[in-house]
């Protein structure tokens, strides 16, 4: 076997993960476990190892419920040809390998820096100089937004050709927000920093990234959660995704100038988050996920608030949702309004809502579940058009679908006192990997351990780091003054693109 | 002069209206009626930032705006007391006022040199380009029924027409209601709330203008506002005495500002190419106007 297949929360030892030459790794990788089934990259960085560049590759097998890792050495001075020339899906992995580690690829068709990290390779890459694609035309004209926002988001910056209010082509440019999250993970050797840490990686995705990290650092660990602790970790996930679609459908509401909808779907939002504040002290569920406990256990009476606090929610949320998918001239900005067909959201590797909008079964939660989804028997919804529309749609039924499974998740809360468990040193020389659907998408964490079980390196794929490109391609041949709604029915995330 | 005071009057109190109608059909209780003067009135005190890549024009325009717009509303007429200014033909005139004030604005918004404000002013000569016919047909038509070409007496003697001018009375609200939004860039063409400077017509014109400028511009808005709006009422008030015209006047305003209000409230935002289309079809609005005048003097007999 050239490769090992793990399932998701699995930690092997390093020497377990075949070492192949880099042609036969792009071989393997490319043209034989891509083609097993529907299978997508989850994963694919590089670190240093015995002053050359190991890289790791991990693809998921999503009708086995199998992870395909295996991994290669190479030279970082030696050009290498890319696998993007094969298969866009690692376009972007590709291009932060080269950032990170100067690797140099002879074939990469795209191959520009992709968020300026401050330990970058190459230091005379600046982000003010970031070659962007030119057209040289009398008629089209350039717009440039950002990096400072309009709105009160995050900065980043958008570069439109335009031939008058058509956009033929956008370019994204991110980096602004890079803070050295994942060096900050070697550097902080306490596992309340870590935690504190994998919390902030995406202000919106807390619950999300938390869990991925626990997930990942228990695993590392040898802990095996008791149910209870999964129930509060799976409760906690599916309340997050209510809460931010929730918001997400308010925006979408806004920027089609649609008021009523704007502000009864923000109105719903409150109570959801506010709900987590009841919980654990905070509105975004900092402080709620920790590895081997919990510091706020589900109660009775927090349960019984959650299901009247659904039931409320539900009402108001069907009506407003009735009224919003048959207002005439809400749907008219909706359909048909950018884009994603089914062949670009597969050769992009779109993940999350974005990928299901566009008919690619693509939901860890059903493919390789994690906490209690196995339970659950997750079945992921699929919406088939891939424009505004099926995105909002598609959120509209995902908050339905995650209500339901927390109604069915409280049922069997079974409150017991927690036996105290401590957790062992992480293992040394392993490699752990970890996948959770967080509402906008597959998240992966990465973790690989040195001697003593420190950490050697720590890698974070959030779901918009594809997702973004699928944005820049949907836009095309769309009004300008159509982006801001498809922007927003994206809704991607720019600190965990730049770490 | 009585309509010019009304109107000023009205400028007052027409966004504040538009505003807590919107404010109470969301569930929340809205600023006070006045807060958009006070806005202005701060405005006011403030001096304006230029910016050292635009000339002349950019500082000149806001006041030649404001000042076309007072001047439009001298014209127009309430009942049977004349504007200040009426003269046979003063439709045209009212009409090109109002077509210099924009001219200057738009060369105002490409002198700022931003990308943002080049899309504006496009967006906006051309959506003024195709309200102008439905406003000239509709005027046309009463002035060929009427058989007079000033405002004050096309609207005196519209009055004693058949039923069917009571028709032609609605259909002239309605282009007139239309051609309100498309010139104030209000909802469904243009919606003023939003912050994004890609789907903004007039908002993103007046991005570089600040301090006293701004202020002007935005009570330009409300003047507009109220000038249509007192269009509009003229259409039914006909030749009463003055103390039924000026309750007739204030209460077409307020229905006029709350019809506005919960329009903005209950539907999405045109796509940007549907409002072209959507404004060239008011001048086929207007064509029915136009037939339905040449049905009552009898052409088609």
């Amino acid at each position: 076997m050239n490769y090992i297949s793990i399932r998701n929360n699995e930690t092997i030892p390093l020497s377990a993960i075949p070492e192949l030459p880099y042609a036969a790794f792009l071989e393997l990788n490319v043209f034989s476990l891509l083609k097993k089934g529907p299978a997508h990259c989850v994963s694919y960085f590089g670190y240093p190892d015995q002053g050359k560049i190991r890289l790791i590759c991990c693809i998921a097998n999503d009708d086995q419920h199998v992870i395909y890792v295996s991994s290669a050495l190479v030279d970082g001075a030696a050009p290498l040809p890319s696998f993007s020339k094969q298969n866009l899906v690692f376009e972007k992995f590709e291009r932060e390998i080269h950032e990170n580690h100067g690797i140099r690829y002879t074939d990469h068709p795209w191959l520009k820096p992709v968020r300026y990290p401050y330990n970058r390779f190459d230091k005379n890459q600046a982000i003010g100089a970031y070659p962007f694609f030119k057209i040289e035309s009398e008629e089209l004209h350039e717009v440039g937004v950002g990096p400072i926002h309009a709105g009160i988001i995050e900065p980043g910056h958008f570069r439109f050709i335009c031939n008058g209010e058509q956009i033929l082509h956008l370019e994204i440019q991110l980096g602004y927000q890079h803070r050295g999250i994942e060096p900050l993970f070697l550097e902080k050797k306490k596992l309340l920093q870590r935690s504190t840490l994998a919390e902030n990686i995406a202000g919106d995705s807390v619950v999300g990234h938390s869990l991925a990290f626990v997930n990942c650092w228990e695993s590392l660990c040898h802990f095996q959660p008791d149910r209870e602790l999964k129930l509060s970790r799976t409760i906690a996930l599916e309340l997050e995704r209510i809460a931010v679609h929730t918001g997400d459908l308010s925006a979408i509401c806004m920027d089609i100038g649609y008021q009523l909808g704007s502000s009864v779907y923000g109105r719903l939002r409150t109570p959801l988050i506010n709900y987590f504040q009841k919980w654990c002290g905070n509105r975004l569920a900092k402080g709620l996920i920790r590895a081997g406990k919990s510091d706020y256990p589900l109660t009775k009476t927090l349960t019984d608030d959650l299901l009247a606090l659904l039931e409320e929610y539900q009402k108001d949320f069907e009506e407003i949702s009735e009224e919003l998918f048959s207002l005439p001239s809400a749907l008219a900005r909706f359909e048909k309004t950018g884009v994603i067909s089914n062949e670009q959201a597969l050769t992009l590797g779109t993940v999350g809502t974005a990928a299901r909008m566009s008919a690619v079964k693509r939901d860890i939660r059903s493919s390789h579940p994690h906490d209690l989804y196995g339970e659950l028997q997750h079945q992921p919804l699929i919406k088939n058009h891939g424009d505004v529309h099926s995105r909002a749609r598609l959120r509209k039924k995902e908050i339905n679908q995650s209500i339901e499974y927390i109604r069915e998740l409280v049922q069997t809360l079974h409150v017991a006192t927690p036996a105290p468990a401590s957790l062992e040193a992480p293992r040394p020389h392993s490699f752990s990997l970890s996948l959770v659907e967080g509402w906008r998408g597959e998240i992966c964490h990465c973790a690989v351990t040195g001697e003593n079980g420190e950490l050697v390196h720590y890698k974070i794929k959030d779901p918009s780091f594809h997702n973004w490109l699928a944005l820049a391609l949907a836009v095309r041949n769309n009004e300008i003054s159509d982006f801001p709604v498809c922007n927003k029915s994206f809704d991607l995330s720019y600190c965990g693109h730049d770490l | 002069m009585i309509s010019f005071i009304l109107i000023i009057l009205t400028s007052l109190f027409f966004s504040g209206i538009i505003i807590r109608t919107k404010s109470r059909a969301s569930g929340r209780k809205g600023p006070g009626l006045f807060q958009p003067v006070k806005d202005i009135i701060r405005l006011f005190k403030k001096g304006a930032v230029y910016s050292k890549t635009s000339s002349f024009i950019f500082q000149a325009a806001p006041s030649i705006y404001y000042a076309s717009i007072l001047m439009a509303i001298m014209v127009i007429p309430l009942g049977e007391y004349r504007g200040i200014i009426s003269f046979e033909g003063d439709f045209v005139f009212f009409a090109y006022l109002l077509g210099v004030g924009k001219f200057f604005m738009i060369l105002a918004a490409l002198d700022t040199g931003s990308s943002f404000e080049g899309m504006g002013a496009s967006r906006e000569a051309l959506f003024s380009m195709f309200a102008e016919p439905a406003f000239f047909i509709l005027m046309g038509s009463f002035a060929l029924l009427t058989g007079h070409t000033s405002f004050q007496e096309i609207f005196a003697s519209l009055h004693f027409g058949s039923y069917i001018s009571y028709i032609l009375g609605v259909l002239a609200t309605l282009v007139l209601a239309m051609i309100t939004m498309v010139e104030n860039s209000r909802m469904p063409f243009d919606d003023p709330k939003t912050h994004l400077e890609l789907t903004m017509v007039h908002e993103v014109m007046i991005l570089d203008n600040s301090g006293f400028d701004l202020g002007l511009i935005l009570h330009a808005t409300n003047l507009k506002f109220a000038m249509y709006g007192a269009l509009i009422a003229n259409l039914f008030m006909g030749s009463f005495p003055l103390y039924l015209t000026i309750p007739i006047f204030l209460g077409i305003q307020l229905l006029f500002a709350v019809t506005i209000g919960l329009l903005e409230s209950f539907t999405a935002r045109f796509r940007m190419n549907h409002n072209a289309q959507y404004i060239l079809a008011l001048s086929s609005v207007s064509l029915l106007i136009f037939l339905g005048v040449l049905l009552m003097l009898g052409q088609f007999s």
